[in-house]
């Protein structure tokens, strides 16, 4: 409630004479637009390992998020607006993970839970093991710590918040013309193909091919 | 140490009654530190019928391989138990490594079922005879087998940690700049990507298709493959399941793995014994204490170290909140899949909460312990700590498990859900190696903390909780009881803590292990969790294998599903209670 | 099936809402944002709300919580910074996932080295705040940190944590872990009053 206050949402610029004090605030659209998107992000329910048990502490009684407006956990993508990636990516969920932030509808933020999400944390050197999410699908916030405390947790999603705050309707990526492409699935092969590199292979092969002919 | 040689007289009195006993294919195992037996490979499936029905030997707990590359040899290893209790026996099987091939134990014990996929998948064995052999933790396409010796992940550094290039000329550097992709992927020489083609689940499939068993009706209907996918809101973590329906009844189940795979034996294979410490945590991440606890006797056995009493009394009261807080988790999240939405996950959280205060103040962190170490354990209590944790276990838990209980457990709608759902005869718990609380609900009363006493067990008074219908409202009502006894334990431990030092010696990073083998297991409150290690007298392990109860517990998933309802596997899966780092490792 | 359960459940559910308004009452306003109210919601007596409201009311953490690890430096006369790191790379070896790096100076006339780290870099989207490279270090030179609030926008600059960004004051050490800052200051005061042998 603190940030329905006039001083946050009124810009300085107009005088609002005393007894109007309270009953009209003048405001930007976009402080608006973004008040209202920060305080209702709904979270995916999308938890992969250790971290996602900080998260339900996060929003069970003790850490409540409910507070921030995202006790609404979706399952479904096609709900939500937050995709908290919370513990360690293996190639073998990472199509699914690009399928789900594929399916989930705009505007959408990533946040990279922990230090599995951010860099592949301490399992970064196993054959199963993408080194951080963000090798295939944007993030906008990291929060390290191995698992994040759910005050930590709440610290990364307070920055995200204020992430949200500073949009301006003029340039965000879902109101350009342009159409937003989705990311390409990768392929689960003798190991696992980012289709954005299938180029480099085949350059790599025709080196190999011509070195041997 | 009479006790030691009394055992180890007895254990050596029963290998070489079987040395006697079957002449011509058992032999003891006479490399040093090593125990049990070796068996001719051909005869192993005849070996395994005389363990069980003439001796006795009735619970095949563990199947795992070695790679021993130097001597150009990979074994299977196996370790067998008794329903009634005592130490069991080890038996392995050797052959080349160019021709790595085994007789599968599918016939005579189904629990070898998953645990020989996931022997093949990482390590290559090929068991002959097992019904399905498919990947389990990796996909189909994977080039080669992870853990074999001569198997390098594409980070590879150094065979072994430390690794040189941190000091003295530590540069800073990412570990994706000096990989061509920028990524953690290597491809084989001679691949193509444009005339390869993708896999698409077809053996997956095909094994769903031929298990198909279809109930009795006169209607021809259709069957309907549903994928209750990786994501989902009640599947405990990243676990799916492919169900084959007719209307709403399950005709056929299978289970898929290996979305958590995070290569936690390859990592330990290359960290020293003391660095694989803070991985275990990371196992069974809903009571990583208990993980400790294993992996630190298996090591201690190796090395002959027996802990002060104060750090036994300690190790006991961290195991059992460690209980606790994870059965009250297991029982928050059934009910919060079976519809109840949210409200007993928060009871159950307010009080998990006030135990995960208990650990951040003694270890410094809430999930992630790292308590133990060899030896003892890593510090002693800070000021006020045994008066909280009295506080907590005589005063404020008893009365709230109590009120729990009166809220739950005569409710209609749980009683509707869960009685007469999933049931699981003791035959069949005991046939697929199915471990805590999965086994004591169907009556089974195995318990290792009474059938094989480890740390200071024997000296409490508790009782082993059994039901008998083995269905999912029994696993619910053992769970509840077994806090109630864990409760009694920490009560007495409490009551009887003495003073004295924590850890044997000074604390040291690098430890000695003697050359040898150990299966160190506890029970942790999924069941019984093992910790094989094999040393070789180098700073780091040769093998390394956790006995994982989660992904034995989903053995006879299937058997317990079909004939249910679809809903009900969510039920089921809730009341089996899996944790997806311990299934996948 | 008369029911009878679900109304016990609902009973139950009932009381504990009560409760916290009850227990809110009891309090006379003073539950919410005071130090009381907090220490209150930490001990094992909580009843009624069991919410502690982040960030205007911070849990206090205790002080064996380990997150981060920092260096401490000792502050020397002028003001300057006196780092203990001898850069003897003992965290270095003894971290599971390795992600200390350590760069030992040398002095340039003698080619010998000099116990002083020339840059210390840790990546932190690979540590596992386990707290080993502080329990093994002989010089009580690096320490596990407190600080939670480390949400960044932008990993590929921010998290790697090198010498300015690591280096703190012996008396932030003090602030932070009092007990232990008062062992290892005796244990080091015996050590100098032990006679050489």
């Amino acid at each position: 409630m603190n940030d329905m206050k006039r001083d946050n949402i009124n810009s300085t610029k107009y005088d609002i004479p005393p007894e109007l004090e309270g009953k009209i605030a003048i405001t930007t659209l976009d402080k608006i637009y973004n008040w209202g998107r920060r305080s209702s992000v709904w979270p995916m329910m999308f938890g992969l390992a250790c971290c996602a048990i900080e998260m339900i502490c996060t929003a069970a009684s003790r850490y409540d998020f409910a507070r921030f407006g995202m006790e609404v956990m979706r399952p479904s993508p096609r709900q939500a607006d937050l995709m908290l990636v919370s513990g360690t990516v293996t190639k073998k969920m990472m199509p699914n993970v690009v399928r789900l932030y594929n399916q989930m509808p705009e505007p959408k933020y990533v946040v990279a839970m922990g230090a599995c999400a951010s860099g592949g944390g301490p399992f970064k050197e196993g054959y199963n093991v993408v080194p951080g999410v963000d090798r295939y699908i944007p993030v906008d916030v990291y929060i390290p710590g191995c698992p994040p405390t759910p005050q930590a947790l709440l610290h990364g999603l307070i920055t995200l918040q204020r992430k949200i705050d500073a949009q301006s309707i003029k340039t965000v990526r879902w109101y350009r013309k342009e159409p937003i492409e989705a990311i390409p699935v990768p392929v689960l092969g003798p190991d696992i193909l980012d289709p954005r590199q299938v180029q480099i292979l085949k350059e790599m092969a025709q080196a190999k091919q011509s070195e041997q002919a | 140490m009479s006790d030691q040689i009394a055992t180890s007289v007895l254990e050596n009195k029963i290998e070489n009654d079987l040395v006697a006993r079957f002449p011509d294919y058992v032999s003891l195992d006479e490399r040093k530190g090593y125990s049990g037996v070796l068996v001719r490979p051909e005869k192993l499936v005849e070996f395994a019928t005389a363990l069980r029905d003439e001796l006795g030997y009735d619970y095949l707990s563990s199947v795992t391989g070695a790679d021993y590359l130097p001597e150009g040899k990979m074994e299977t290893v196996y370790h067998i138990f008794k329903t009634t209790g005592g130490a069991g026996l080890t038996f392995k099987a050797q052959f080349p490594r160019d021709q790595a091939a085994v007789p599968s134990l599918f016939p005579v014990f189904p629990g070898a079922d998953l645990q020989e996929r996931e022997v093949w998948d990482l390590l290559g064995i090929h068991f002959e005879g097992h019904p399905d052999l498919r990947r389990i933790l990796l996909w189909e396409g994977f080039e080669g087998h992870p853990l074999r010796k001569d198997w390098r992940e594409p980070f590879f550094e150094d065979e072994s940690k430390p690794f040189k290039n941190r000091w003295p000329e530590g540069r800073i550097y990412r570990a994706e700049d000096k990989n061509s992709f920028a990524n953690n992927v290597g491809y084989p020489e001679d691949f193509d990507p444009n005339s390869w083609v993708e896999d698409k689940d077809a053996r997956l499939y095909e094994s769903l298709k031929r298990s198909i068993r279809l109930p009795a009706s006169e209607m021809d209907t259709d069957i309907v493959t549903v994928n209750m996918g990786p994501q989902h809101p009640s599947t405990h973590g990243v676990f799916r399941m492919v169900v084959a329906l007719s209307g709403e009844t399950i005709v056929s189940l299978k289970p898929v793995m290996g979305y958590l795979h995070r290569n936690h034996e390859k990592i330990a294979e290359r960290n020293t014994f003391l660095q694989t410490m803070p991985y275990t945590d990371r196992l069974d991440y809903l009571s990583s204490m208990s993980n400790n606890f294993g992996y630190a006797l298996a090591v201690e056995k190796l090395m002959g170290v027996k802990p002060p009493e104060r750090a036994e009394y300690l190790r006991v009261i961290m195991a059992e909140f460690t209980r606790i807080s994870n059965h009250l988790f297991a029982i928050g999240s059934l009910l919060n899949d079976l519809g109840a939405y949210f409200t007993p996950i928060l009871y159950a959280i307010e009080e998990r909460e006030l135990i995960l205060d208990v650990f951040e103040a003694v270890t410094g962190s809430r999930m992630m312990c790292n308590y133990f170490r060899f030896g003892g354990v890593a510090r002693d209590l800070p000021a006020g700590m045994l008066e909280q944790m009295r506080k907590i276990a005589f005063d404020r838990l008893p009365g709230k498990i109590d009120e729990l209980d009166l809220y739950l457990t005569n409710n209609e709608i749980i009683r509707a859900r869960t009685e007469g759902v999933g049931v699981l005869t003791p035959e069949q718990a005991i046939a697929f190696s199915a471990a805590g609380p999965l086994l004591r609900a169907s009556g089974v009363p195995y318990d290792v903390r009474r059938a094989d006493p480890y740390s200071i067990y024997d000296r409490f008074d508790f009782d082993v909780v059994v039901r008998y219908h083995g269905d999912a409202y029994d696993r619910y009502l053992v769970r509840i009881e077994e806090i109630r006894q864990s409760i009694r334990i920490i009560q007495q431990a409490l009551k009887g803590i003495p003073e004295g030092p924590v850890q044997v010696g000074k604390p040291q990073y690098q430890v000695r292990v003697p050359t040898g083998e150990a299966y160190g297991r506890v029970e942790g409150p999924k069941g019984e969790l093992g910790f094989y290690v094999v040393a070789n007298g180098k700073p780091n392990p040769l093998r390394y294998h956790v006995r994982a109860p989660s992904f034995i517990n989903l053995t006879p998933y299937e058997t317990m599903c079909v004939g249910n309802k679809i809903a009900d596997t969510v039920a089921i899966l809730g009341s089996i209670d899996i944790v997806l780092g311990e299934t996948d490792r | 099936m008369d029911g009878k359960g679900i109304a016990l459940g609902m009973w139950v559910t009932l009381k504990r809402f009560v409760g916290t308004f009850t227990d809110d009452i009891k309090w006379l306003g003073k539950r919410y944002y005071t130090v009381d109210g907090v220490a209150m919601r930490k001990s094992t007596e909580v009843r009624g709300i069991f919410t502690v409201q982040y960030p205007e009311e911070k849990l206090p953490v205790p002080e064996e919580f380990r997150y981060v690890p920092f260096l401490v430096y000792d502050e020397g006369e002028n003001g300057e910074k006196q780092p203990r790191c001898t850069s003897c790379g003992i965290c270095a070896k003894v971290c599971p996932p390795q992600c200390i790096w350590i760069e030992r100076t040398v002095n340039p006339n003698t080619g010998r080295p000099v116990p002083e780290p020339k840059s210390f870099c840790i990546d932190v989207d690979i540590c596992m705040n386990c707290g080993f490279c502080a329990e093994y270090c002989p010089f009580d030179a690096i320490k596990m940190d407190h600080d939670y609030e480390l949400s960044v926008y932008d990993r590929h600059k921010k998290d790697i944590y090198d010498l300015t960004k690591l280096l703190k004051p012996v008396s932030y050490y003090a602030s932070i872990r009092p007990v232990n800052y008062a062992r290892e200051e005796a244990a080091w005061a015996k050590a100098a009053h032990k006679p050489l042998d």
